[in-house]
């Protein structure tokens, strides 16, 4: 996992993700956030491609920035005359020092345990020819239930959806 | 750690930081759309823990029966982040039509 | 009609004198050329040398193996840090890189042309001829042109967000050449999920146009934006399940392995999967904003929709952006449904990167063909047309795919008669169920009143409907 590609694109990608993140928070303009929540959605998809996970990263785009992007834009869109300059509300600075602690906490644990990992031949060993049949393969197997529950999900919040903002007929 | 050698530490501090960034924003805006902004971004830092402990974590020794355990829950944190946007942002479009505002410091019937 | 209402017939000129020895010398020297090509294959002696340029790849490869050698002479410590590849792998990913941005720019170039100069013909006028011979040139005036405008920005438009949308659109249609399969050994982006790669790419554009739209601080550009997104959102479905027939039959979502399944089984997917083609084809044209399904931009309805504030060179990219998607859904409509570059064993002797070209060009032709012959759809014929009419067949059609997958996989027959049956009970299926489903949901065609003219005088004027009308 030394190699310098992955080195470079890992440092590449994870400064664009952190930035664009920074920057929806930063920004003053709604669109402006919306915009850069897609390029974070990016780079995190960029990130699953380091880890070799090239089915969830195709599907993190299809999703993500395809599907639920379009649907914060539209929601921006029907709500013309909410503000759009982003206001922090006056819990910010608790916000923001949680939201530190949180990634401080986190950064020292990732860096300071010593993770029993697989690194070098092993590493390598684990050849991946792709995620797809594992993954295809498990969901209609071992996880048939939670998929068969996870299209009950998705039905009822598209109903959902639908009966909440549908005009009323009266 | 090695600055060079890209391992589960180094995306779990990508994880924590896009995670950290998440909370704040979630708690700190006004709008509620900046709001599930910063929830959608928490949730993809967990899906980036998922797959970090996916890839590297074979050697926790829970492989075998069940191979990639963690891209299938990432498909299913997918699945579930999609229907919970799309109802988050209908009830923020009802919400708006009755109040006609989405700032969550003016939503607040159901204050003590 | 007569020579003198007929301008494109009283314009040709007999091939005479020169000319015809000139053609005659350099037919017969195209026909030795090709001859001594011809013998070449057949012998084997072009067969995996690097100057066996059938197939781009295998002097590519050639590449990485030459320079790989060179590359063992690099000291360790640059060894450990940087593998053993990287040469090869820059050298080759930077040669397909400049390889498909040449493509893809030259063929915007001459697109131009030749969409403006087939409609032109389809509609019995010229197209442009003023700026070369034939027009050729018209291209680099149309860029000239735009380059030269005014740099207008709407009043109260914001900036970055105006600036952003062209370029955004401008991504995808690079991105998608990546997968694409151009010959056996010649794949740039030979993708494990190569399919939902290009899913994915294509509902990247959608966001560009609703942010072009939301920019322009013009109602006519946002109302233009929300149609084009909404028709493009609706259409990403059926498009997605004709591809995952494809997906089922094939076995995999690597474009080069569904072009290899097809070259293997001797058939082309859209013999045997005819409902897929076309729902994939009717879904294309609503992706690209193309007619019959132009109607978020198209001129008389709402000025140019999203790009109604777009001028200059965003125009024009905006414009060159969508006739290189249309030659882009040319290539997948020929890698998944029309074998790609295979042609039942004569890509031994014809480059299959050829083979290939020629497929995608008279897929574009007939892109252009509808576009130059039909009517456009009004916006809720076509969301109706989405949702209820496709999605529910191409769900039937995923199941009945699923169930002759299974049926071929654990036949034993041969597999020309398995294959045979599988297209033949998929081409009664989109029949029948065309028709059935379009009667279950209100269309009876015989109770409707169509005019049928025999004679091009019924046709036109204010007498001859009611006179048709009456009579019939």
């Amino acid at each position: 996992m030394s190699s310098i590609g992955i080195v470079l694109g890992f440092y590449a990608l994870s400064g664009l993700t952190i930035g664009a993140g920074l920057l929806v928070f930063l920004s003053r303009n709604l669109l402006h956030s919306v915009i850069f929540v897609i390029l974070a959605f990016i780079g995190m998809a960029g990130l699953f491609v380091t880890l070799s996970a090239d089915f969830i990263a195709v599907s993190q785009i299809l999703i993500y920035a395809g599907a639920i992007s379009v649907l914060l834009v539209f929601a921006v869109m029907l709500t013309p005359y909410a503000s759009r300059d982003n206001p922090n509300s006056l819990f910010a600075p608790a916000g923001i020092l949680i939201g530190l602690g949180f990634a401080g906490l986190m950064g020292f644990v990732g860096m300071r345990v010593i993770w029993p990992q697989l690194t070098g031949s092993d590493l390598e060993a684990q050849s991946f020819t792709g995620t797809v049949r594992s993954i295809g393969s498990m969901l209609l197997g071992t996880y048939a239930l939670p998929f068969e529950l996870a299209s009950v999900l998705l039905l009822a919040a598209f109903i959902g959806a639908i009966a909440l903002v549908r005009e009323d007929e009266a | 750690m090695n600055p060079l050698v890209i391992g589960i530490g180094h995306y779990l501090a990508v994880s924590g930081a896009v995670f950290g960034i998440g909370i704040a924003i979630a708690l700190s805006k006004r709008n509620a759309i900046a709001v599930l902004m910063g929830i959608e971004l928490m949730l993809n830092a967990v899906n980036l823990a998922f797959l970090t402990f996916s890839r590297f974590g074979s050697a926790f020794g829970s492989e075998p029966t069940a191979p990639l355990a963690g891209h299938v829950f990432v498909v299913f944190v997918l699945t579930v982040a999609a229907a919970e946007a799309a109802a988050a942002l209908a009830m923020a479009v009802l919400v708006y039509r009755r109040r006609e505002t989405v700032d969550l410091d003016r939503i607040n019937l159901m204050r003590w | 009609m007569t020579a003198a209402l007929d301008p494109i017939r009283a314009a040709r000129v007999p091939l005479t004198g020169a000319k015809l020895v000139i053609g005659v010398i350099a037919l017969v020297i195209l026909a030795g050329i090709a001859g001594g090509v011809g013998f070449l294959v057949v012998s084997g002696a072009l067969d995996g040398h690097w100057y066996d340029l059938r197939d781009l790849g295998i002097p590519i490869a050639h590449l990485r193996g030459w320079l790989d050698e060179q590359n063992k002479a690099q000291p360790a410590q640059l060894h450990d840090l940087l593998g053993d590849h990287w040469i090869s792998y820059l050298t080759t990913a930077l040669i397909g890189a400049i390889g498909i941005l040449s493509f893809v720019g030259g063929v915007l170039l001459v697109l131009i042309w030749v969409e403006r100069r087939l409609i032109g013909r389809i509609q019995v006028r010229r197209g442009p001829n003023r700026v070369g011979p034939y027009g050729l040139l018209q291209p680099v005036a149309d860029a000239i042109k735009l380059i030269q405008k005014e740099v207008l920005i709407p009043n109260g438009a914001d900036r970055f967000l105006f600036f952003l949308p062209p370029i955004l659109v401008f991504i995808p249609g690079l991105l998608v050449w990546g997968p694409v399969p151009w010959a056996p050994n010649m794949n740039y982006l030979d993708l494990n999920v190569g399919v939902l790669y290009l899913i994915a790419i294509s509902s990247l554009a959608t966001i560009a146009i609703f942010i072009a739209g939301w920019s322009s601080n013009n109602h006519y550009a946002l109302l233009g934006a929300m149609r084009t997104v909404a028709m493009m959102i609706s259409y990403e479905i059926p498009l997605s399940m004709a591809l995952v027939a494809v997906v089922l039959m094939t076995g995999s979502m690597q474009l080069s392995q569904i072009v290899q399944w097809q070259a293997d089984h001797n058939v082309w997917l859209g013999a045997l999967m005819p409902l897929a083609l076309f729902t994939f084809f009717f879904s294309s044209t609503a992706e690209l904003n193309r007619t019959p399904n132009d109607i978020a931009e198209a001129e008389s309805e709402i000025v140019a929709g999203f790009r109604t504030e777009y001028f200059g060179m965003k125009f024009g990219l905006f414009y060159a952006v969508e006739l290189g998607n249309a030659v882009a859904v040319g290539a997948f409509v020929t890698a998944f449904f029309l074998g790609g570059w295979s042609l039942f064993g004569l890509e031994q002797w014809i480059p299959p990167y050829l083979i290939f070209a020629v497929k995608v060009s008279s897929v574009y032709f007939v892109l252009v063909w509808l576009r130059g012959t039909l009517p456009r759809f009004r916006l809720d014929q076509l969301m109706a047309f989405a949702w209820k009419y496709l999605i529910p067949i191409n769900l039937a059609n995923t199941v009945l795919v699923a169930i002759e997958v299974t049926a071929f996989n654990h036949s034993s027959l041969p597999g020309v008669v398995s294959l045979g049956a599988i297209g033949v009970v998929n081409l009664v299926f989109t029949v029948w169920v065309a028709r059935r489903w379009a009667r279950f949901l209100g269309y009876r065609p015989e109770t409707e009143h169509v005019l049928h003219p025999s004679l091009q005088t019924q046709v036109g004027g204010l007498r001859a409907a009611e006179r048709l009308r009456a009579s019939s």
